[in-house]
């Protein structure tokens, strides 16, 4: 009953143990994966602080910048994970840097979270409730066009699916 | 937008990243089960944290916001790995357990930000 767990659900999966016991990494591997987590989580945070400051969200209005930072992340962690996964045999730090670190700190639920707090804050329930609802459903729909179209391109230009 | 507060957002980035994905590992460690305990914990409290930040912002100045909600908050939370975890459910044929997660991560997650938010909006006053 206990004796798999879901090897593969997300980035922060490590790819390199999934034939060992459960998921726990040996303390020697440790310390590089979680500085290549810290260090992917500064570029992708950075690159949404600019964007954020480059388009600010008007109060009250649609949130544009977070909902295109988190779809646009979704994209790119669907064609990542594809080609790090099924494409080809990456460096075993790769993931951690790439896929936790620069994805995960691009994208944000908490301040999704808190734009519809805002929303119906001031006074914007309908536009609060499109939000909530389209956000996870684009995001879901972007990283499976990530992985389609990868996996495609990956068929036709001889990445041999077989 | 300065070098202090990139710094600032950058040193919350770091501390935000590593947690989330040692919650995870966490998670996968102890629960054999479908179910992305760990990201659905660490989207759940940065919401909260980040409910608080943002109704006492005024009182807790711009630095505390960057490094606290912008750094730390916006990294330890995640939506591409929430995205992704949905869609690998539905593609393992899980789609009861990919809607319950995607549901239930968007309601607990809004609810928590809506506490952080009006917990520290009545302290304030």
């Amino acid at each position: 009953m206990s004796e798999q767990p879901v090897a593969d659900g997300a980035d922060g999966a490590c790819p390199v143990e999934q034939a060992g016991p459960p998921v726990t990494t040996p303390s020697s591997r440790r310390w590089p994966v979680l500085a290549a987590v810290a260090t992917g989580g500064v570029v992708g945070a950075e690159a949404r602080f600019v964007i954020g400051v480059a388009f600010p969200q008007p109060s009250g209005g649609w949130p544009w910048t977070t909902f295109l930072v988190n779809v646009s992340g979704c994209l790119l962690i669907g064609v990542l994970l594809t080609v790090l996964s099924e494409l080809t045999v990456p460096h075993p730090l790769l993931r951690p840097l790439l896929g936790v670190g620069v994805l995960g700190g691009y994208t944000t639920f908490s301040t999704y979270a808190v734009d519809v707090v805002a929303l119906v804050d001031a006074g914007r329930p309908v536009v609060a409730l499109g939000y909530v609802v389209a956000t996870p459903l684009a995001a879901v729909a972007a990283c499976v066009l990530g992985v389609a179209v990868t996996r495609r391109a990956a068929g036709r230009t001889g990445g041999e699916p077989e | 937008m300065n070098g202090w507060t990139v710094l600032l957002v950058g040193a919350g980035a770091a501390v935000g990243a590593p947690l989330r994905y040692l919650a995870d590992t966490a998670a996968k460690a102890r629960f054999a089960s479908v179910w992305p305990w760990g990201t659905f914990v660490v989207n759940v409290v940065g919401s909260l944290v980040l409910g608080a930040m943002t109704a006492g912002s005024a009182e807790f100045g711009p630095e505390v916001v960057a490094v606290v909600g912008t750094g730390f908050c916006g990294a330890l939370t995640t939506y591409s790995t929430f995205g992704y975890e949905v869609a690998g459910l539905a593609e393992r044929g899980r789609a009861g357990a990919a809607w319950g997660y995607l549901a239930a991560s968007v309601a607990v997650g809004v609810c928590a930000a809506a506490i952080g938010f009006l917990v520290v909006r009545v302290l304030l006053g």
